[in-house]
């Protein structure tokens, strides 16, 4: 039992690590893809963190849908836009040292409020038939249902904005534009035929 | 086993990176887009743990909303960033001045 506890602890050091260190280099990478990479590491070890937590389906999601498809996204992006690799482009701003000096003073209150609140080593484990996406499944589609559908909703407004944002040229719009107007001649338009005059009946 | 703190701070820790990162940063776009998703996965690992700790699956039935949410976030901003590109021929911060503001 103890070994096991030692075991667990060692591997959330490990990805707790993992995470930090990731973290630090998507903010401090100076090329956007490795920047972008980092940020995929940090969602592995945060996939981890959580299924030591017992939230599996979540953790499995996290790499599913965040490693999957948004960081693919971000790497399409990154590789169509074809931004230059930044030269001379991510230095440190001038007031870097301000920036650190205020966010690590937010880190030391929340670190102090954090301690002078929550210090409890009471680890709760689910019994050996606990069944993480059950139980999420059990409340999400009674409970939680009519969220779910709004989500569902969401997501398909995002496909439909995302799409007509994206789309080269304007599909609903037939207004003529002036250019071509301007460039027809008489002779596209107008067509004179001669032909004989018909007899009276 | 691991104290609910360790969590807590580990999530803090990610928290302030990414604030760092949005503030740090003023030249591209795409860095802040992914600063925030930072910032978010440093919320979700917050509700995972109280989740755990509190026996409550409510805690992570707000967590499948807000990847959802995120994921749809993520897609138009990058929709948005792509049109910017397009008529802009950049994503840097700076030169994004035109309202004055």
């Amino acid at each position: 039992m103890l070994l096991f506890v030692e075991v667990v602890q060692s591997i959330f050091f490990l990805f707790a690590l993992l995470l930090v260190v990731a973290s630090l280099m998507t903010v401090l990478a100076r090329n956007p893809v490795q920047s972008a990479l980092s940020l995929v590491f940090a969602f592995f070890a945060a996939s981890v963190l959580w299924i030591l937590l017992e939230a599996e389906f979540l953790g499995l999601v996290l790499i599913l849908v965040y490693v999957g498809a948004v960081m693919t996204l971000f790497l399409f992006v990154i590789m169509t836009l074809n931004i230059h690799a930044s030269e001379e482009q991510r230095g440190f701003v001038t007031y870097f040292p301000y920036a650190v000096i205020s966010v690590a003073v937010l880190l030391g209150m929340l670190i102090y409020a954090i301690l002078s609140r929550f210090i409890s080593s009471a680890s709760i484990t689910q019994g050996a038939g606990y069944n993480n996406t059950q139980a999420l499944g059990d409340v999400l589609y009674t409970q939680y249902a009519y969220p779910f559908e709004i989500v569902g909703v969401l997501l398909l407004v995002a496909i439909v904005a995302t799409i007509a944002l994206s789309a080269r040229e304007k599909r609903l719009n037939k207004a003529i534009p002036p250019k071509q107007q301007l460039l027809v001649h008489r002779e596209n338009r107008l067509h004179i035929i001669k032909m004989q005059p018909e007899k009276k009946i | 086993m691991i104290p609910i703190h360790y969590y807590l701070i580990l999530a803090a820790i990610v928290f302030s990176l990414g604030l760092l990162g949005l503030i740090i940063n003023r030249k591209s776009v795409l860095i802040s887009l992914m600063c925030i998703e930072l910032l978010l996965l440093a919320v979700n690992i917050n509700f995972i743990t109280f989740s755990h700790y509190a026996r409550d699956l409510t805690g992570q039935i707000f967590v499948f909303f807000i990847l959802a949410v995120a994921a749809v976030e993520a897609a138009i901003g990058l929709a948005i960033l792509i049109v910017l590109f397009r008529s802009r021929h950049s994503v840097e911060i700076d030169t994004l001045s035109q309202l004055k503001g």
